[in-house]
């Protein structure tokens, strides 16, 4: 009884020390994140609440909100993500089928390159399919047609379709590859024709992960924002566009912060629902491990249908980079040369390539900053249960749509103490925002990862805290501190939709700089674009390959 | 005829022949087990007779019918795997009607089978339970009302009791074998224990180096076991080289032996292996007089091992140089680790084996 009344306050005297390590280390990244998240968003709220007139403010806001035109664009917004979801997995399951059951060369390799797309910048892909679809493309070449796909529905079908066809092929085929090819056999056996096997034993099986594969391509599609504003053109619009354009066209913050709030609520419900399913796919299957699962395709029917899906692969993912390659070297390095030129007209105060020069000096300092929060949220939450509600607060900014945000600092960071607006210091605060959910990810498996026994000798052995970091958690942290530190450079580099709202005319990015070729005619314009695509496109290229290199094998992304 | 031909099937596995003209017959209601070590083909086997892969040679005929290209869900054979392969995402009664269903029977009459069935196997209750919170027992036994509630015309167990644990697995052999004699179903019983393919066939192929090296009832392999390779794989491990002397006589490297003019054996000179069948040996203790007139194939020798296991010992007997092995029952002459003992081969159970195989 006395060694236990001893014990009490030795035992809460540690954890209160625990406690203020916890709050301490919490700090920084939660005032970072009230600051440049949560305030941000905040204004968006109030602005888009204030009352305009002498009707109260939620009836005037909802009656403008729920105007026909701003109808339509919810309804295209949802109709677009339908569709693209729908396509996507139509072409997505027949390519997971083929990598869970078929065991060919090269399978690796394919399904690595099948990445590629999904982490590329939306300005890259835009460039690369404007340079398919646009006059002259093979399609027109060949057929002497005058096809000009751009700025159609179909082009914008098909860049979600690039982008998100690896997540399907991802999911999908992580489970179908595990499933116990027995249960359909067994089935056979008793009477079902392949058809029924399929109906009845796989695809109920699969529901799970087509679902929660479906509604995270979903959730891409519907805040996409490149890809519509680029290859949409003037006829169509999202709700992110619409955002946008209100704000840089029109001016009109009230209203974009209004539909702001359309969307933040949108993926607000979206992302819950996603969680939540996420969360319920587990069943405990008998699992079975790849070398049972895969054989080599037997049959002529085999063959065909790995070659048949390869070469869709091939020329939906691979295709358009190497078109925006090949285009870009169209005239020799001509286009390459003029970045560094300073026409006398130009968009630009400064030659375009300094824009190269912005951008890294900016992911440079991204990567410090959210390489910095992310550790300390790391280091506090990596020993705590009940951190997974910290957690999801931190992977907020990642639902969040990047317009939204910008829009968000335009508002908010305009008066005194954060007149921030129009400096270089608030697209690193915004791209740290976008890039710590990363660098987060990436630390707390690796931090998690390492036994306590080896901390707890090497505190026995005496060393203090702040020592047992360095030599005990650091050798083993590096490489999840490296991948992350490629994620927040990479994020950095390409994004568009945050930055194309907050970054001043002289001081482009450039993903800021290729939408701005983009929209210009001439093909001057449009091969400089195509250069520094290709550019952006080489950097993050070698960004995922860094990250694939150096990650733990068996982590997941998603 | 026979309800179940397998003709000169051949299957060949990267390169590797897996199985070379394998050929038997299965009559109607017959239990066959196919015997064998892992990895002798019988699993494949049993999916080429399913028609779950293809054969590189040879046909199956049921019931007269060349079923050799027929595709899977047409042939009415079920086949059991070994880790029982239910559906998880399906309740035990849904398992079970999975079939019927396939084979388009009416709502009534399948949930009268499906409760035939669970009665059949003694889970009447577990109807609605989900798969997943099943034990091992109840999941064999699931799988089997699931393979036999369709009526199919020929059942193909893989390994049926495989991946139970040692009690399980006697408890339910015998469950398995009075099911599948009361139900009547041909069977074909494949598994690598020798006691299960014993204990549920009439009769037992046993498989070695890609082909059926014997067929038969269980008892008569035991007694006469076709091969050395046979022999031991059944246990029967007293298998010496030999040499025909005539006479009726045979040369082992512990002396020289009669065998009994009942059993087979080849002209003088050949040389080949003897089997000492295990209740061949007996040792002469107090209760059996040395001069015994029937106690030819004397020998003597020490215990060199003595394993006590319970109802039985086993005793590994050194004769000149060779282990002679056998098995006592309790209560018999306990004779201890380095004791000399003497006795005699009765020459009814030595058995003439040719050389190789």
């Amino acid at each position: 009884m006395v060694r236990n009344r001893e014990a009490k306050p030795a035992g809460r005297r540690l954890a209160w020390r625990r406690w203020a390590g916890f709050l301490l280390l919490l700090a920084l990244p939660v005032a970072f994140l009230a600051v440049f998240y949560f305030y941000p968003l905040g204004e968006i709220v109030r602005v888009s609440l204030a009352q305009q007139g002498d009707s109260p403010p939620v009836a005037d806001l909802l009656a403008r909100l729920f105007s026909s035109g701003h109808l339509r664009i919810v309804g295209f917004t949802f109709g677009q993500a339908l569709l693209s979801t729908g396509l996507t997995l139509m072409l997505g399951l027949p390519g997971a089928y083929v990598f869970a059951r078929y065991q060919f060369p090269g399978k690796r390799l394919i399904q690595a390159l099948s990445t590629v797309p999904f982490v590329l910048p939306t300005v890259v892909v835009a460039a690369a399919f404007s340079s398919v679809l646009g006059p002259r493309s093979v399609l027109n070449r060949w057929f002497g047609w005058n096809l000009d796909l751009r700025y159609t529905l179909a082009a914008i079908l098909l860049a979600h379709i690039f982008y998100n066809y690896t997540v399907v092929l991802r999911l999908v085929r992580g489970l179908w590859s595990t499933l116990d090819p027995h249960l359909e056999q067994a089935a056979r056996t008793l009477g079902a024709p392949p058809w029924r096997v399929f109906w009845e034993v796989t695809l109920p099986l699969l529901m799970p992960v087509v679902g929660t594969a479906g509604l995270l391509v979903f959730i891409f599609c519907f805040t996409s924002f490149g890809v519509v504003l680029i290859l949409g053109g003037p006829t169509f619009a999202t709700l992110e566009v619409a955002i946008y354009r209100q704000t840089i066209n029109f001016a009109n913050l009230q209203l974009a912060a209004a539909l702001s709030l359309i969307q933040i609520l949108f993926t607000l419900v979206l992302t819950l629902i996603y969680a939540r399913m996420q969360a319920r796919i587990v069943r405990p299957l008998d699992l079975k491990p790849q070398w049972v699962t895969e054989r080599r395709p037997r049959t002529v029917g085999d063959v065909a249908l790995v070659v048949g899906n390869v070469g869709v692969m091939l020329v939906l993912l691979a295709y358009p980079l190497v078109t925006l390659v090949a285009r870009s070297l169209g005239s020799g390095l001509r286009y390459y040369a003029a970045l560094f030129e300073n026409p006398r007209q130009g968009v630009f105060y400064v030659p375009p390539f300094a824009a190269v020069g912005n951008s890294i000096r900016i992911a440079l300092m991204t990567t410090v900053l959210a390489l910095f929060l992310g550790l300390l949220t790391a280091l506090a939450l990596y020993r705590r249960r009940a951190g997974w509600l910290i957690d999801a607060v931190f992977m907020l900014p990642l639902g969040t749509s990047a317009v939204t945000l910008g829009l968000g600092y335009l508002l908010a960071m305009d008066q005194p103490p954060l007149q921030l607006r129009g400096t270089v210091a608030l697209i690193v605060f915004a791209h740290t925002l976008v890039g710590l959910p990363f660098v987060v990810r990436s630390l707390l498996p690796a931090l998690q990862s390492i036994r306590p026994s080896l901390r707890e000798v090497a505190a026995l052995l005496g060393g203090s805290p702040a020592r047992v970091f360095v030599e005990v958690d650091l050798p083993i942290v590096w490489r999840a501190l490296a991948v992350g530190a490629i994620f927040a450079f990479t994020v950095s580099m390409g994004e568009f939709g945050a930055t194309s709202l907050i970054a001043r005319p002289e001081l482009p990015t450039i993903p800021v700089a290729i939408y701005r070729f983009l929209s210009r005619p001439g093909a001057l314009n449009y091969g400089q674009a195509l250069a520094m695509s290709t550019i952006l496109m080489s950097v993050c290229v070698a960004g995922f390959v860094g990250i694939e290199h150096l990650r733990p094998p068996g982590t997941q992304v998603f | 005829m026979a309800f179940l031909t397998v003709d000169a099937v051949s299957k060949i596995y990267e390169g590797v022949p897996l199985l070379t003209g394998v050929s038997f017959e299965v009559a109607q209601g017959e239990i066959v087990s196919l015997l064998g070590p892992s990895g002798s083909g019988k699993t494949t086997l049993l999916r080429i007779i399913a028609g779950l892969e293809p054969a590189d040679g040879g046909r199956v005929l049921l019931a007269g019918q060349d079923v050799t290209g027929m595709p899977t869900h047409q042939r009415n054979i079920v086949l059991m795997f070994q880790e029982y392969a239910l559906f998880p995402h399906r309740t035990v009664a849904e398992n079970v009607a999975f079939g019927l269903r396939m084979r388009r029977w009416l709502k009534r009459d399948i949930e009268v089978r499906v409760q035939e069935m669970l009665a059949l196997v003694g889970l009447e209750a577990f109807g609605p339970r989900n798969v997943i919170e099943l034990s091992g027992g109840e999941r064999q036994r699931v799988a089997l009302a699931r393979s036999l509630a369709p009526e199919p015309r020929l059942l193909l167990l893989d390994e049926p009791l495989g991946s139970l644990d040692r009690n399980l697995r006697e408890r339910l052999l015998e469950d398995l074998a009075a099911i599948l004699r009361r139900v009547g179903v041909t069977t074909i019983v494949v598994t690598h224990d020798q006691a299960e393919a014993f204990a549920l066939a009439d009769r037992a192929a046993v498989l070695h180096a890609t082909r059926v090296v014997q067929m038969d009832r269980p008892d008569a392999i035991y007694r006469n076991p076709a091969t050395p390779w046979v022999a031991s794989f059944l246990g029967l491990t007293n298998l010496y080289p030999a040499e025909a002397v005539g006479d009726h006589q045979v040369r082992v490297p512990f002396g020289t032996l009669t065998l009994s003019p009942s059993v087979a054996l080849p002209p003088a000179g050949a040389t080949g292996t003897l089997l000492v069948l295990p209740w061949a040996v007996r040792l002469m203790t107090d209760a059996t007089p040395r001069n015994d007139p029937h106690a030819i194939n004397t020998f003597s020798g020490t215990v060199a091992q003595r394993i006590f296991q319970g109802r039985t010992t086993k005793l590994a007997l050194a004769v000149h140089g060779e282990l002679l092995r056998l098995t006592i029952q309790m209560g018999d002459s306990v004779a201890g680790e380095g004791d000399s003992v003497e006795g005699w081969l009765d020459p009814e159970a030595l058995r003439w084996l040719d050389a190789g195989a």
